[in-house]
């Protein structure tokens, strides 16, 4: 029975591991295990190289374990006393050296990243920086130097490094793009942190927050896009093009006097309290969890995304600072309609 | 009655039993709430500010009054008879160390009914703990109660220090202990180092929330990070404090059932030490991704590797312990051979964590809560139920069932490694923890299905232990003094369970595990070091039951002091701080009380002892 514990117990790890290596460990636009640029990769090789010294000390201890259960169990008849051995200096030596050896294998790696991922690019002239601010539940990205601010998506030329600046406006968030970058938290002003990371592949990448920041901290994601340098330049300037309102004149008066209190949108001023709309129509998702998608499959077309949200923003991102357009800003579900389907349509070209 | 008065060690052990228990249960149950919310992408079942309390409440629960308290159960059962001792050094003491651990515990859960659990996660990094972001009163029952519960716990450290140091019977040499005593006394050590650290913490938080101060609001010129530190600086060790018994217990159930002497016991002794003084140079490699900068990152992470060597001489030590031995697979042992696997897979990733640009990944995911669980209860856990199954006849002269304990054991065993293996995997394809619930079409799907399977099976497992627990009391108390037959230390030499004396005449140590040296020497029992006399009893007492409730009843005042009742009695009471004062009048007139009445006991004489 024991040794087929033993036994059961070493292959149930590897097979489960075999399986999920089959299965392609997770999304690539989302698993740490399908790193897509170089600060995934540095981390990605020290999980492999401590994975594979792990890996090898498990199986040496395990093999020891069943060895002994199975070679030294008592046997019925057994009556004589075993030889009490008060250990071994040779042995506990060794047992000793083996590990600091291999703590040094994965300190020497471990020190040069840790030094690599401190490099700072916030003088790189190349680097484009950004500041994310993290809200309760959205993330804010503003391009110092193209005065460009956005929400939720964050937009990256591919293959240039990004230099970020990072904070938040109320509690701790923190800034993960698994298949990127690691993480790193936003905290408040006087303890800001810099980091940087570059996409070399264009594509759009699921990002998250990891830092238990209140009941919708789990819907606290967002998306980076990166897109080609041409593209990034068309989408800078579109960013910038005066804002677009309502055609009817009775909702623009409504969507000026309602949302634009909080929110900005092209030209008007940001007040940084809420996401800037600019755009919003050519978005991946509606509040960072609503994924736009045509197909219907991964989400829903934007248009549906936007009612759902604005008919219920309470229900779909609990704990959300946004007032109820209906209950609290007093806006019929037509003029809801309306502007859903104003936003929807608002994109950039 | 006698249970509220009683100062005997054995009663206080089981007091904790039965009080870390009950908590351990309330943990358990909030534990399988959240894995049934997890059990499907955009599960319904809980909404989000619930499932954090619920997640809030389960890791403090079990940190602090789940384990905690089986633990100092165990240390306050075996000590003193492994130690040769017939109480520990303060009784008093030890009862009001129990009884604040419990009204700590008790105030902590009352968050339920009364408005709000805390929920800005066990750790409570400001500002989400801060009146701003957590408005109910929540984060105050979590300060106030576990600064109650901390005092308990300080006030056991201390005593088993003191008990340890001072109470030795004759020929016990430091060398000499068993390794429970010594994991138990470097513990202690841990605690009274590491827990006013938390103390602190807990009254700048307490500060900030109830009396408006600014340590931790950035606005204000104080700083958030400041609170990583001092939880961290308490937290880490905390790890410790949790693990060292666990590897005590272990030590002390391999030999037996190897029924061989440890392995290297010198180097063992010499590795929970180093382990001890690590445990408090790593605090930062929580804090990884704060942005501490890459020099501390490394120090930090070397450092944590570090821990790695002696816990590797631990893990030889104990295999080396069954080579050449000869291995019976009794419930505490089966116990503590499975701790071997399944706590080294939990030490393997904790080296993986210490990389500090791999744990730019790692933190705050589902491999985080994979890796502390396989340590906490693959390691702790598993040790707690080997310890219990292995003292359960010394504590109540029962022996559990031998076929429920291996069906507790197989049921737990499988139903943890599905649990939480799957979660190492939940983490690397980027599930974050903490997260109420999350989008299909992830692949976090299945994974998720399988681990609330697990939880499940676990479940299970400690229902078959208290089904166990339930049977064996009902048999009569027939466990034989050495009930495993190759007891080696001096708790097995007395009846099951032993005299309120423990022992008739203090027993004289001659060399590591004292009764299997005699044992061996062909004796059947130990030779006593004094003759039959006069036992020195303390008196019962329920002052510090009384001590306790004086400071649950303030604590309770001090939370509510700001609030208003629409009542003008109450309002009153509370706003003027009246109810803390009633409060602190009771626990420190108990305190004069205890000062101006010398009590000098009882004793028992030697006719009465012969008698039995």
């Amino acid at each position: 029975m024991m040794k087929t514990w033993q036994a059961g117990k070493r292959l149930l790890p590897m097979t489960a591991a075999l399986g999920l290596i089959l299965a392609g460990c997770g999304r690539e636009d989302l698993s740490v295990l399908r790193p897509q640029g170089p600060a995934a990769e540095s981390s990605f090789d020290l999980m492999k190289l401590s994975i594979t010294i792990m890996i090898v000390v498990l199986l040496i201890v395990f093999s020891i374990a069943a060895y002994v259960l199975v070679r030294f169990r008592r046997k019925p008849d057994q009556r004589e006393m075993p030889e009490q051995v008060e250990g071994s200096f040779k042995l506990e030596v060794l047992w000793t050296i083996i590990p600091l050896i291999l703590v040094v294998v994965l300190a020497v790696p471990t020190v040069k990243a840790v030094f690599a991922a401190g490099d700072d690019h916030s003088n790189d002239k190349n680097a484009i920086k950004v500041k994310v601010t993290g809200h309760q539940y959205w993330w804010e990205f503003e391009y110092t130097d193209y005065g460009v601010t956005t929400a939720q998506d964050l937009v990256i030329p591919a293959g240039k490094d990004i230099a970020f600046e990072l904070s938040t406006k109320d509690v701790l968030h923190s800034f993960w793009v698994p298949s990127l970058s690691g993480k790193m938290d936003t905290n408040p002003d006087g303890t800001t942190n810099r980091f940087s990371f570059s996409a070399p592949n264009e594509g759009v990448y699921r990002g998250k927050c990891a830092e238990l920041c209140g009941p919708s901290h789990g819907f606290m994601e967002f998306k980076v896009k990166s897109v080609s340098e041409a593209a990034f330049e068309k989408w800078v300037n579109s960013m910038k093009a005066p804002a677009v309102l309502p055609e009817d004149p009775a909702l623009a008066e409504k969507f000026k006097s309602q949302c634009l209190t909080c929110h900005a949108a092209g030209d008007m001023p940001d007040l940084s309290s809420a996401p800037n709309l600019t755009g919003i129509g050519s978005r991946e998702s509606v509040a960072g969890i609503l994924l736009n998608d045509d197909t219907g499959v991964d989400g829903a077309p934007v248009l549906e995304n936007l009612k759902t949200w604005l008919h219920d923003t309470a229900g779909v991102k609990p704990g959300n600072k946004m007032p109820d357009p209906k209950k609290d800003m007093g806006l019929s579900d037509e003029e809801i309609d309306g502007i859903a389907e104003f936003l929807a349509g608002y994109t950039l070209d | 009655m006698d249970w509220i008065t009683t100062v005997d060690h054995k009663k206080i052990a089981i007091l904790y039993l039965w009080a870390g228990g009950l908590f351990f249960g309330i943990g358990g149950l909030e534990a399988i709430l959240i894995r049934i919310q997890l059990i499907k992408p955009m599960n319904t079942f809980l909404d989000a500010q619930t499932f954090n309390e619920l997640i809030t409440m389960h890791g403090t629960t079990m940190i602090f009054l789940g384990v905690m308290p089986v633990i100092f159960a165990l240390m306050n059962a075996v000590i003193p008879l492994q130690i040769g001792a017939r109480d520990v050094a303060f009784p008093f003491l030890n009862a009001l160390g129990f009884w604040t651990f419990l009204f700590g515990g008790v105030l902590l859960n009352l968050s339920w009914i009364m408005g709000g659990a805390p929920d800005a996660g066990w750790t409570s990094y400001t500002p989400l703990s801060t009146t701003q972001y957590s408005g109910t009163h929540g984060v105050d029952f979590y300060t106030i109660g576990l600064q109650i519960a901390g005092l308990g716990t300080l006030i056991g450290g201390i005593n088993f220090l003191a008990t340890i140091i001072t109470m030795r019977a004759p020929g016990m040499s430091f060398m000499r202990m068993p390794m429970f005593v010594w994991a138990s006394f470097i513990t202690s050590a841990i605690i009274l180092f590491a827990f006013p650290a938390i103390t602190v913490g807990l009254v700048l938080l307490t500060f900030d929330r109830i009396l408006e101060a600014n340590f931790f609001d950035t606005s204000a010129g104080g700083n958030s990070v400041l609170w990583q530190h001092i939880f961290w600086i308490f937290g880490h060790p905390e790890v410790y404090i949790l693990i060292l018994p666990a590897f005590g217990i272990i030590s002390e159930v391999i030999p037996t059932f190897a029924r061989k002497r440890l392995f290297g016991y010198s180097s063992m002794v010499f590795a929970t030490i180093l382990i001890a003084f690590l445990g408090f140079m790593v605090w930062a490699h929580h804090m990884f991704t704060t942005g501490l900068g890459p020099v501390a990152n490394a120090l930090f992470s070397v450092s944590t590797m570090l821990i790695a060597v002696p816990t590797g001489i631990k893990i030889f030590n104990w295999l080396f312990t069954m080579w050449g031995g000869q291995v019976r697979f009794t419930t505490p042992n089966l116990f503590a051979v499975g701790f071997i696997p399944t706590f080294t897979m939990g030490g393997v990733t904790g080296v993986m964590l210490a990389s500090a640009p791999a744990d730019f990944q790692f933190h705050d995911t589902y491999f985080v809560v994979a890796h502390f669980h396989y340590v906490i209860v693959g390691g702790l856990v598993l040790g707690l139920f080997a310890g219990l199954h292995y003292w359960w006849p010394k504590m109540f002269g029962r022996m559990l069932n031998e076929t429920l304990g291996k069906w507790t054991f197989w049921t737990f065993i499988i139903g943890f490694h599905l649990t939480f293996f799957v979660q190492h995997f939940l983490g690397l394809m980027g599930m974050q923890r903490r997260v109420f619930t999350y989008l299909p079409n992830q692949q976090f799907d299945l994974l998720n299905l399988i681990s609330t399977i697990g939880a499940g099976l676990m479940g299970v497992g400690m229902l078959i232990f208290l089904t166990n627990i339930f049977l064996t009391s009902r048999k009569p108390a027939d466990a034989p003094d050495d009930p495993w037959e190759d007891g080696r230390t001096l708790e097995w030499t007395i009846s099951s369970p032993p005299p309120e004396y423990n022992f008739k005449q203090t027993p004289l140590v001659r060399g590591l595990d004292a009764f299997w040296k005699e044992k061996t020497s062909g004796h059947k029992t130990m030779t006593p070091a004094e003759p039959v006399g006069p036992i020195h009893m303390p008196s019962a007492t329920i002052l510090p039951f009384l001590m306790s409730v004086g400071i649950f009843i303030a604590g309770l005042g001090f939370m509510f002091s700001r609030d208003d009742f629409g009542n003008a009695f109450m309002g009153f009471m509370f706003n003027n701080y009246l109810v803390t004062a009633i409060g602190l009048v009771i626990t420190f007139g108990s305190m004069l009380l205890r000062s101006l009445y010398d009590d000098h006991g009882w004793h028992i004489e030697p006719e009465e002892l012969e008698g039995r």
